[in-house]
């Protein structure tokens, strides 16, 4: 597994902020701007040989300058690897590159992360809400600042006003 | 039974005639043939169809035919944690089934929301349709389940049949 954080860290000059491991785990995390090359490098280069992308989610920091984190985690069928790609993006420009054309999977945990947090995901074939409805407006659930009960919505019910009585 | 008296014939006194109104007639008919609406939503689920399998065979009770579809069903088990974006698919299930019919609100989440106090977790399903029957549990047992049946086949028993509703009882659930 030290290998495969050493292969990473080699093959990139720059980019890279961190690459930790914690019982077996890697963690990269890298650049908005080198995002999409440090995902095809995983995915093509042998050895790496990353096919499969097992989840993609995020994580606020509120008190952190960059404050939301995009997490795609990867394993590979045929090496029997795992590893985990990192992001950071500040509040006031949540834009990522999407990784959905390299991972198909990708496409509907993006979406997801997209509903939830608000990150909003560059070159997305269909970046629309997943979860809630398509017309929700209270924001983005998982955030932190986002109170626990929401906003009223789930207390409102407009359907039962258009039932003929 | 409690619903019919025994009469005697007037000749030789056999016990060959009944005495009853056609109301108890016709609640006694409904309450002995309910026919469920599948519809369960999360864990609770899985103890309702326990329920209904060989062990527990919720059919003893006439309650054992599970419809597809609300145009067959007269009983709603509402079993699971009701989300909002679910409510409005209820609310219609509900407004598709035949009168009579009852909704039995099975385990807590769909009594109270439960633990679940969140911004998409609708805060119980009486919030949007009317609930005969609450079942305490997390999830209910089948026999409290069941527990929930006989006493909605009480409450069966006792309701008017050949008189109209006031139009304001009718009217008056609205949240």
């Amino acid at each position: 597994m030290q290998q495969l954080a050493r292969r990473v860290e080699e093959s990139f000059s720059s980019g890279i902020v961190r690459i930790s491991e914690w019982r077996g785990d890697v963690a990269v995390v890298v650049t908005r701007e080198k995002l999409r090359e440090v995902a095809q490098f995983l995915r093509d280069e042998p050895g790496m040989d990353f096919d499969y992308v097992v989840h993609v989610s995020s994580v606020d920091w509120p008190d952190d300058e960059e404050r939301f984190e995009v997490v795609w985690e990867f394993y590979s069928v045929r090496k029997r690897q795992r590893i985990r790609l990192k992001t950071r993006v500040p509040e006031s420009d949540c834009v990522v590159d999407s990784l959905s054309d390299l991972w198909k999977g990708a496409d509907f945990m993006e979406r997801e992360v997209y509903d939830m947090m608000g990150i909003r995901f560059r070159n997305h074939p269909d970046l629309r809400r997943i979860l809630m409805p398509d017309d929700y407006t209270e924001g983005y659930p998982l955030r932190k600042d986002f109170p626990l009960r929401g906003k009223g919505w789930r207390d409102t019910f407009e359907f039962l006003d258009e039932i003929p009585r | 039974m409690g619903l019919i008296q025994l009469g005697r014939h007037d000749k030789d006194g056999a016990p060959d005639v009944i005495t009853g109104s056609l109301e108890k007639a016709v609640n006694w008919a409904r309450k002995g043939s309910l026919w469920p609406m599948t519809f369960g939503l999360a864990c609770c689920a899985i103890e309702m169809m326990a329920a209904v399998s060989s062990r527990y065979d919720m059919d003893r009770f006439g309650a054992g035919v599970f419809r597809g579809s609300p145009r067959q069903s007269d009983l709603m088990i509402v079993a699971g944690t009701v989300c909002r974006r679910m409510a409005p698919v209820i609310r219609k299930i509900y407004d598709q089934m035949p009168e009579p019919k009852y909704v039995i609100s099975m385990g807590s989440c769909a009594t109270s929301g439960n633990i679940y106090d969140s911004y998409s977790v609708v805060q119980g399903v009486d919030r949007f349709i009317p609930v005969d029957i609450y079942v305490p549990g997390c999830p209910p047992t089948p026999e409290a389940l069941f527990d929930g049946i006989l006493k909605l086949q009480e409450r069966i028993m006792e309701k008017r049949v050949f008189t109209t509703q006031p139009r304001e009882v009718k009217n008056s659930f609205k949240v």
